[in-house]
C-alpha cells in the first residue's frame, strides 16, 4: 500500500498552560486509504499522547469526530486524506463553539437548543391501547425521513454565519429536528413547538445562506427544513388574519 | 480542575471574507440594496404621477439622465443574479411530494421561471406594451 507523509497542523489549547490556542505541526506517514481521523489517531498513539479530541464509531454514525478540516466543518472519519489538496492539512476544533481543550469543544449550547424544540412525539389525544399502533404509510414516512438522519455532529452550526453572529439563534440542526416531528403524521405538537420555532431566535434568524446543507455529512438539508417552516409559519399568520385558524402565535 | 473554555471571537464586519461560500451569500444579500433603491425610485414615479403632469415630466427627465440609465442597467443585471440564484433554491423551500416521490427540483424551479414570464407579460400588457 502506498504511503505518503502528510503534515498535520493542529490547533492546540491546553487550558491549564495556554492563554490562547496555537498550531502544532506533526509529520504523519499516511496510508492511501486513511481518513483524517486515522492520521489524528496516529498522532495520539505514536507522536503526542497529550492531544485531545472526540471520536467513537469511525463510520459516520456517531457524529463525535466533527472538526474544521482546512477551514470547513466535516467528520474527520469521512474525510479521506487523498481527497484533500497537497500540502499541510489544517485541523481546528469546530468553529462557533468555545474550545474546551485541543479539538474538543463545549457543546452545552447545542444540547440545550436541541431540547428546547421538544424533539419527541407529542400527542394531544391519546389512542386507547386496544386500537393498536399508530400506522404510517410509506409516503408519510418519506415526508420526514431525510430529517431523521441527523447525527448531531454540529457541522451545520459551525458553518452557519447566523449562529456565528447571533449565538441566541436556535440553529439548523435543532430547527430541523422540530420540522422532523412537525412533519410526522403521528405527532400533534406543532403548536407547542411554534413558540420556539417561530420566535425571533428561531426560523426568522435564518438568512438562508445554505451553508448548513452544504456541509452536512448526512445530506439532511437543514436549509430546506427551515425554509419550509418559514412558509408554514407565514401561511399560519395569514390564515389567522383571515380568521381561518392556522396554528398559534 | 477548573475549566477555562476559550471563545474565538469573529469580526462582525469582515467575517464573510474568509470563505467563498459566505462571500457569495453576502453578494446575494447586497443585491437587495439595489432592488430597494430601484423600488424607491418607482414609488417616487407614482408619487410624481399623482401630483400632475409637471411633476411627472420632472420624473421622466430624471430617468433619462445617464446616471439613472447606468444605475438601471446595473440594477437589471443584479436583479437577474438575485432572481436566478433565488429560483435555483426554491425547490428547497417548497418541495412537492406526489405519492411517495418528490418532484425533481428542476420542475419546481422551472415553474417559478414560467410564473415570472407570465407575470411580466401581464404587467407589460397592462402597461399597453402589446399595443405597439
Amino acid at each position: 500500500m502506498t504511503q505518503r507523509t502528510v503534515e498535520l497542523s493542529i490547533l492546540r489549547y491546553r487550558p491549564e498552560e495556554d492563554d490562547k490556542p496555537w498550531f502544532q505541526t506533526y509529520q504523519v506517514p499516511c496510508d492511501e486509504d486513511w481518513v483524517v481521523l486515522d492520521a489524528i489517531n496516529y498522532v495520539k498513539d505514536h507522536l503526542d499522547g497529550s492531544l485531545s479530541y472526540r471520536w467513537s464509531c469511525h463510520m459516520a454514525v456517531c457524529g463525535s469526530c466533527s472538526m474544521m478540516i482546512n477551514g470547513d466543518p466535516a467528520l474527520s472519519c469521512k474525510t479521506f486524506i487523498r481527497d484533500l489538496p497537497e500540502g499541510p492539512v489544517r485541523i481546528e476544533p469546530l468553529a462557533n463553539f468555545p474550545i474546551e481543550r485541543d479539538l474538543v469543544v463545549v457543546m452545552d449550547d447545542f444540547m440545550e437548543k436541541l431540547q428546547r424544540v421538544k424533539p419527541y412525539l407529542i400527542r394531544s389525544t391519546e389512542k386507547p391501547l386496544e386500537e393498536g399502533q399508530h400506522l404510517q404509510s410509506p409516503a408519510e414516512l418519506k415526508k420526514f425521513k431525510q430529517y431523521t438522519l441527523c447525527i448531531n455532529c454540529a457541522c451545520c452550526y459551525s458553518a452557519c454565519p447566523q449562529y456565528a453572529l447571533i449565538p441566541e439563534f436556535i440553529g439548523p440542526a435543532a430547527l430541523t429536528l422540530a420540522h422532523r416531528y412537525n412533519q410526522d403524521s403521528r405527532d400533534q405538537g406543532r403548536d407547542e413547538r411554534e413558540d420556539v420555532v417561530a420566535s425571533n431566535e428561531g426560523i426568522w434568524d435564518c438568512s438562508f445562506a445554505g451553508a448548513c446543507s452544504d456541509v452536512c455529512p448526512k445530506h439532511v438539508d437543514p436549509a430546506s427544513a427551515v425554509q419550509q417552516m418559514k412558509i408554514a409559519s407565514t401561511v399560519d399568520w395569514f390564515m389567522r388574519r383571515l380568521g381561518l385558524g392556522g396554528g398559534k402565535s | 480542575m477548573s475549566r477555562k473554555p476559550y471563545v474565538r471571537e469573529i469580526s462582525h464586519t469582515t467575517w464573510y471574507l474568509a470563505r467563498r461560500r459566505d462571500l457569495l451569500h453576502m453578494a446575494q444579500e447586497v443585491t437587495s440594496l439595489f432592488i430597494g433603491i430601484y423600488t424607491i425610485m418607482l414609488l417616487w414615479g407614482v408619487k410624481a404621477l399623482s401630483e400632475g403632469p409637471g411633476a411627472y415630466q420632472v420624473f421622466l427627465d430624471a430617468l433619462g439622465s445617464p446616471l439613472v440609465i447606468a444605475f438601471n442597467w446595473i440594477t437589471f443585471v443584479i436583479m437577474l443574479y438575485h432572481s436566478i440564484s433565488w429560483f435555483s433554491v426554491t425547490p428547497k423551500a417548497m418541495p412537492v411530494q406526489i405519492g411517495e416521490e418528490f418532484l425533481p427540483g428542476g420542475i419546481i424551479a422551472a415553474g417559478h421561471y414560467i410564473a415570472w414570464v407570465v407575470v411580466s407579460a401581464v404587467i407589460y400588457y397592462l402597461a399597453g406594451g402589446f399595443n405597439g
